[in-house]
């Protein structure tokens, strides 16, 4: 048996607008995602992939229902605590990169273990490592606007990685990049899945891409109205591997 | 650790906008140098005068000859020279008026002080030269100045009646100009000023810089007081008769009441002049008076400081609002990091304070300029206070944690998926 490291039943988040109106984003999602499982959520636009990896992500709490990570219920958690669950289990990746402007590659990928409180040592460390898993070392003291969309996504997956996450979460990471540069990434977060297991939950509305991953799932309209275990799974691993034994 | 990152991210911050934060402090800039230049000048003008009053003593009354309806506060003495009017000799006072005053106070006046300055001159011996000061004295001066005489003996009466051409000159000018160990008294000393006099060295006194004489100069240009009998004075002098003089009471005579009596005893004597009249102070009400007025010049300049710096705060508060709304995104991200609230507060309060301080540290330069020409050209030596500067820094990071805590709690209080969502 696998274990369960999302663990999502009855999940409704509404927002309210108004009074008397209020808008049901989520409606009652039931969902689990297992350790170490590369699984993408795929849907169209507005129909609450977003608003669904934030409530993953403990950026969001749910309306009602209930959420555990790692078999911990989060729906009574204080803010602090999940603040912290955010800097240690989880990494977020960003469509827009979301990297902080002032602040080098290198700064950035040290500011989650900057929040963890680990020493300069250790992050400078730990930062060179992870910047060089995705080959930008040698841009390390480069600023955000000096890099491309992919580099900037490449350091962004760093600093995801920086306080080794039990969790990738990734909304649309290779939506703002052209294809070439889409695939490096996506190879990047297969290197980071096989090499580490961390568990990868990817949104995104490439259906080329969702097919590489172990599992499929649909949002239309904040429901769940398909999941499918990809068949293509095996063969798209091997057929890595082969391409990796070949290089 | 964050503590010392947050000021890294916040000079950064700054940096990137560099002519807005320096805009932004111009509020704190003004306030704190104000503040501090007051308190410099304040501090120079109150240790100076101050010293020079205490020197003088509390049982000195000084009596001086002004016009009438004069606008100088509270019955102060005009500084001679700065009077518009030039008084006729008629109007002055004699050696008899001094002789009656006295004989009629008798029981209470220990002695009177008189002084003429002559001009400055050059003492010279050979090569050796020292730059005087040539002032005319009584016998009370030195006691009215509480001179201490290293040898020899002060200006006397036989002196004065006599018009006797004898000196007491300052250590320093015998240090000038004659050879160590040599006994200056009863040797002459040759005074070049338009002309040249001698004089034979009866006294020496001990030199002190003063406030109204800073001792700026190196040792060996000090200007010092190079004293004669005031009636030698007095022969070139356009006035004979006298404007000013310092009474010396008895001990145990109550100043104050005296000072009125002596007041109404002058008022009797310049009852038919209808230009001039005496002006009767004594020490201890004229430092009380400084001191008032002082009091009350710092509180006005401490009013202006405070509304600059409150301007200066609000401005502070509105960019760090602006920066906030700037940064929202870059919050969001911050919080999905996992940066706690309290930790975005502590950023922005950080990045508030540093932009007070930076302001604040330019302003304490500034003060401290501006203290130091004022106190120079108004003749003080400039004294810094380590206090006020110390203070002003604490005040500085005070406002920016007061005006900076605002802006900073919104940040912190933003909801993430907001933030991210922000375009
Ligand atoms: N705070 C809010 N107030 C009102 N409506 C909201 C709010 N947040 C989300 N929504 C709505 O919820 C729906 C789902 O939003 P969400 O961002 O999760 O969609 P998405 O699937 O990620 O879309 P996309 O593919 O365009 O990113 C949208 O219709 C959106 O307008
Ligand atoms: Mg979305």
């Amino acid at each position: 048996m696998r274990e369960i490291m999302i663990d999502i039943r009855n999940l409704v988040k509404k927002v309210f607008i108004g009074s008397p109106n209020e808008l049901q984003i989520l409606k009652n999602i039931t969902m689990t995602v297992y350790k170490g499982e590369f699984v993408s959520i795929v849907g169209a636009s507005g129909s609450g992939k977003t608003t669904l990896m934030n409530v993953i992500g403990v950026l969001d709490r749910p309306t009602s229902g209930e959420y555990l990570l790692d078999g911990k219920p989060m729906q009574k958690k204080s803010d602090n605590e999940l603040s912290d669950i955010r800097n240690k289990k989880i990494g977020f990746v960003f469509q827009t990169f979301n990297l902080i402007p002032r602040n080098s590659a290198l700064k950035n990928v040290e500011l989650p273990m900057l929040y963890a409180g680990l020493n300069r040592q250790q992050r400078l460390q730990k930062a060179k490592e992870l910047l060089e898993l995705v080959g930008m070392l040698e841009r390390m003291y480069h600023l955000p606007n000096e890099l491309s969309g992919g580099e900037k996504q490449r350091v962004a997956i760093s600093r995801a990685l920086a306080n080794d996450p039990a969790i990738i979460l990734a909304d649309e990471p290779t939506g703002a990049l052209d294809s070439a540069t889409g695939r490096v990434v996506m190879d990047l977060f297969h290197k980071v899945h096989e090499t580490r297991g961390t568990t990868v939950v990817l949104v995104t509305h490439n259906h080329e891409l969702a097919e590489e991953t172990e599992r499929i799932i649909t949002l239309k309209d904040g429901s769940i109205v398909d999941e499918k275990t990809n068949p293509n799974y095996r063969t798209f691993t091997m057929k890595r591997g082969e391409m990796n034994a070949f290089h | 650790m964050l503590f010392i990152e947050n000021i890294v991210l916040a000079l950064s911050a700054l940096q990137v906008n560099k002519m807005r934060a320096f805009l932004t402090m111009t509020g704190i800039v003004i306030g704190i140098a104000s503040v501090i230049a007051i308190v410099c000048i304040g501090n120079s003008l109150t240790a100076s005068i101050t010293t020079t009053m205490e020197s003088m003593g509390a049982n000195t009354i000084i009596v001086s000859i002004r016009e009438r309806g004069g606008n100088e506060f509270d019955g102060g003495p005009r500084m001679p020279g700065i009077s518009a009017a030039t008084p006729e000799e008629s109007d002055l006072l004699t050696d008899e008026d001094l002789e009656t005053f006295i004989a009629r106070f008798s029981d209470r006046i220990e002695t009177i002080s008189l002084s003429h300055g002559v001009g400055s001159g050059k003492a010279q011996e050979g090569r050796l030269y020292a730059n005087v000061s040539v002032t005319g004295v009584n016998a009370g001066y030195a006691k009215a100045n509480n001179l201490e005489l290293l040898a020899g003996r002060f200006i006397a009466a036989k002196d004065i009646k006599g018009v006797k051409k004898v000196a007491v000159v300052s250590d320093r000018l015998i240090n000038n100009i004659f050879s160590a160990g040599t006994d200056p008294l009863g040797r002459e000393v040759k005074i070049y000023s338009d002309r040249i006099e001698t004089y034979t060295i009866v006294g020496v006194y001990k030199y002190e810089a003063s406030a109204f004489a800073p001792s700026s100069a190196s040792e060996k240009d000090t200007l010092t007081h190079f004293y004669i009998p005031i009636s030698l004075a007095k022969q070139d002098a356009v006035m004979k008769n006298y404007q000013v003089f310092t009474v010396i009471t008895k001990t145990g005579v109550d100043a104050a009441l005296f000072t009125r009596e002596i007041e109404e005893y002058f008022a009797k004597v310049y009852e038919n002049n209808a230009k001039w009249e005496a002006g009767v102070m004594n020490m201890e009400s004229a430092i009380s008076n400084m001191t008032s007025m002082l009091g009350t010049v710092s509180i006005a300049v401490a009013v202006i400081a405070a509304i600059s710096l409150l301007v200066g705060g609000i401005g502070v508060m509105n960019i760090m609002l602006v920066s906030v709304t700037e940064r929202t995104r870059e919050i969001g991200t911050r919080k999905a990091l996992g940066a706690r609230s309290s930790y975005i507060k502590a950023q922005f309060i950080v990045e508030a304070v540093i932009i007070c301080v930076i302001g604040g540290v330019i302003g304490i330069v500034l003060g401290l300029l501006l203290g130091a020409l004022g106190a120079n050209l108004l003749g003080f030596p400039a004294t810094a206070s380590p206090a006020v500067i110390a203070i002003s820094v604490s005040v500085t990071i005070l406002i920016g944690i007061f005006f900076g805590y605002y802006p900073a709690n919104k940040a912190a209080k933003l909801d993430p998926i907001e933030a991210l969502r922000y375009e």
